[in-house]
């Protein structure tokens, strides 16, 4: 789960973690008021939106007056926010972010993320702040200082304080460094995050250490445990259909095809993706019904599917396990009866309770539904349907 | 021969009396899994549905049936905590089935396992098989075929489960038994991974070639390739889930994304046909590319 630039300030604040003070406006009219708040000299608003891209589509802007903070918040909020992680349409603007501008002497990057292959979190560091951390490991591997920390015990004060001196930070300010590093490094342990990053980072002319700008993802896993956390999902932010099936405890991802996907496992369903592309089709969706599916589950998968005007046609593929074939067949009736199949749908069935499967379909007798030899025959039908 | 598990494994269950515990066990001792008892803190000295003795403790549980391995259907909650458990039991090998359990569990869990001589096998997994002899987990059996003497068989590892069952059954179709197939889950923090069961296959004289099915995310592919060049001189058949996922897009699995440009399947594929590794371009043909290695 992704929160808000100004959800991660608040998170930094209450760890004692320094921020530059700032206000959230959600009415133009307000940022007036919220200019002056901030000492009435220079201001940054920034558009509150998970996309990236804000600065060159215009969502962040420097201000100086509370006439000038009035006009950019309030185009800023009557105006959708297109770049190139949003797709054409563009998204709504319901909150901005306000924060005095602070005058930047050098900027530095810090981030805490979990290393898959050595099993444990890892904090690392960069003087070179700013830029997308991505660009620096492919082009400046070494400018990328790292400390791997034990999990029980957390980032170690020495660890800090190397950190901080290998980016170059001396005296006061490597001391003001370290202290930020330790925060981080136990508000990743604490909340459960996937990544909890600070960039920029910065050192001000007279000296003072302050984290800009902030990004906090959150491990869907532990929700159980954060109820703060949970507490700041924006479902403004996610995609409809996806927030319908995780409803549903579906996993489903729309993507750009017109080929319908609904698979059993994570695994199979990418595969059947890979496959509708190897044959020349493309995939409209990402959809796991998951092991313990309910007809009424995955009737609701279909409606998901089906809802999608740019699909074609259908392919199911479903390898019973836990998850039996009479289920998934029981539910391809009521849906074909419920809502039904005005495009063909590929069904190819294996594994559990196959058998019942199959004669309950033959028996239903539904004309849209081709039953598949195999998964390859599956991927042949269902490419040569659209 | 097999790995990990055979005919005389004594397994118990850690959350036998919860829903998918009982069910699973039932399912394992039909396919004749010698389940031994059963572990749920506070019905100590109850029976399982089963017939089984439930244990408050593993330690009680050990002691009493001489179990050495445990399968594990605890929820999320209380999972890592089970299986630091097992592992303070003396559990050799803790098969964890449990779906969505917080990464950062995991991560203490095993830092705690390093210090133990435990095995672990997922968590976000089906289990693990020797086909005719011992099924730990929730694989349907009998897709399996049992490993014969003189017949060729094969060992499967893979990060996905469903799709397991696909490679399983297409190698049973093409008359090729199995050895014993393990899942070892969609995580990104695990136990057993590629690299440690690949060569307890390669040692295994009853397997005599791999199957490994890897998946998009994280770089354990393209490091067991590596391993596999300089230590495994069986035929190794590959597949690669999600060569047509977009980055950044979490699927299914907590472990499947691309992220920071790393972990795409093309850069795995291309490490693995480096390495010499039969690559299947279809989850179809996984079977196929055997047929054709072990002809």
């Amino acid at each position: 789960m992704k929160v808000h630039e100004y959800q991660a300030r608040a998170l930094m604040e209450s760890a004692g973690i320094p921020v530059p003070p700032s206000e959230v406006i959600e009415v133009a009219d307000d940022a007036a008021a919220a200019f002056q708040k901030l000492g009435g000299g220079k201001a940054v608003i920034k558009a509150q939106v998970h996309a990236g891209g804000r600065g060159k589509a215009g969502f962040v802007k420097l201000v100086d007056s509370s006439q000038e903070a009035v006009e950019s918040a309030g185009w800023m909020l009557s105006n959708r926010m297109v770049s190139n992680q949003t797709g054409p349409d563009g998204i709504a603007v319901r909150k901005l972010l306000m924060a005095g501008a602070v005058d930047i002497a050098r900027e530095y990057y810090l981030s805490v993320v979990l290393d898959r292959a050595k099993r444990v979190p890892v904090m690392m560091a960069s003087a070179e702040g700013g830029v997308e951390i991505e660009e620096v490991a492919a082009t400046n591997p070494d400018a990328i200082k790292k400390a791997w920390f034990h999990p029980h015990l957390g980032l170690q004060p020495f660890q800090a304080i190397g950190l901080a001196a290998a980016i170059g930070l001396r005296g006061a300010q490597a001391k003001a460094a370290s202290k930020i590093m330790l925060q981080l490094g136990r508000l990743f342990l604490d909340k459960d995050c996937s990544l909890a990053e600070i960039n920029p980072l910065i050192a001000t002319p007279d000296g003072e250490i302050l984290a800009i700008d902030a990004k906090f993802n959150f491990d869907d896993s532990a929700d159980f445990r954060h109820k703060d956390v949970a507490a700041m999902f924006d479902p403004s932010e996610e995609n409809p259909a996806e927030l319908r099936a995780k409803e549903h405890n579906l996993s489903y991802i729309a993507l750009d095809g017109n080929i319908g996907c609904l698979v059993n496992g994570a695994g199979l369903a990418m595969s059947t993706m890979d496959i509708i592309k190897l044959h020349g089709g493309e995939p409209a969706n990402f959809l796991d019904v998951g092991g313990s599916v309910t007809p009424e589950g995955a009737v609701e998968a279909f409606r998901i599917i089906l809802a999608d005007d740019a699909v074609k046609a259908v392919l199911v593929n479903i390898f019973g396990g836990i998850a039996r074939c009479d289920v998934i067949a029981d539910a391809l009736i009521k849906a074909a009866r419920e809502i039904g199949f005005q495009i063909p749908v590929v069904v190819r069935l294996e594994g559990t309770n196959v058998e019942i499967a199959r004669k309950m379909l033959a028996e239903a007798n539904i004309e849209a539904l081709k039953p598949a030899a195999d998964l390859t025959d599956a991927a042949r039908q269902v490419c040569a349907a659209v | 021969m097999s790995i990990l598990v055979n005919k005389d494994t004594r397994v118990i269950c850690q959350g036998i009396t919860g829903s998918a515990g009982a069910f699973h066990t039932a399912q394992c001792l039909e396919y004749g899994t010698k389940i031994v008892g059963g572990v749920t803190p506070g019905k100590g000295g109850q029976k399982s549905e089963h017939g089984l003795p439930v244990y408050d403790t593993v330690y009680e549980a050990v002691r009493e049936t001489g179990a050495d391995v445990s399968m594990l259907f605890v929820p999320p909650p209380f999972a890592a905590a089970a299986v630091m458990e097992a592992a303070d039991a003396g559990i050799r090998l803790a098969v964890l089935i449990t779906e969505g359990i917080p990464a950062l569990d995991m991560v203490k869990a095993r830092k705690f396992l390093d210090d133990r001589c435990t095995m672990m096998i997922g968590p976000n997994c089906p289990g693990v098989i020797t086909p005719g002899a011992c099924k730990i987990g929730i694989m349907p059996g009998y897709i399996h075929k049992p490993a014969e003497k003189g017949a060729r068989n094969v060992g499967i590892i893979s990060r996905s489960g469903t799709l397991t069952y696909e490679a399983v059954w297409q190698c049973s179709a093409h008359g090729f038994p199995q050895s014993t197939c393990v899942g070892i889950g969609g995580d990104p923090v695990k136990g057993l991974n590629f690299i440690e069961l690949l060569g307890m296959f390669e040692e295994d004289p009853e397997t005599h070639a791999i199957v490994m099915i890897g998946e998009i995310g994280g770089t354990d592919e393209e490091e067991a390739a590596a391993f596999i060049k300089d230590n495994v001189s069986k035929p190794v058949v590959a597949f690669i889930a999600g060569q047509t996922a977009p980055p950044g897009k979490r699927m299914g699995h907590a472990g499947a994304i691309i992220s920071g440009g790393e972990g795409t399947a093309q850069s795995k594929i291309a490490a693995l046909r480096e390495a010499g590794i039969t690559v299947s371009d279809s989850p179809a043909t996984i079977g196929d590319c055997v047929a054709k290695l072990l002809k």
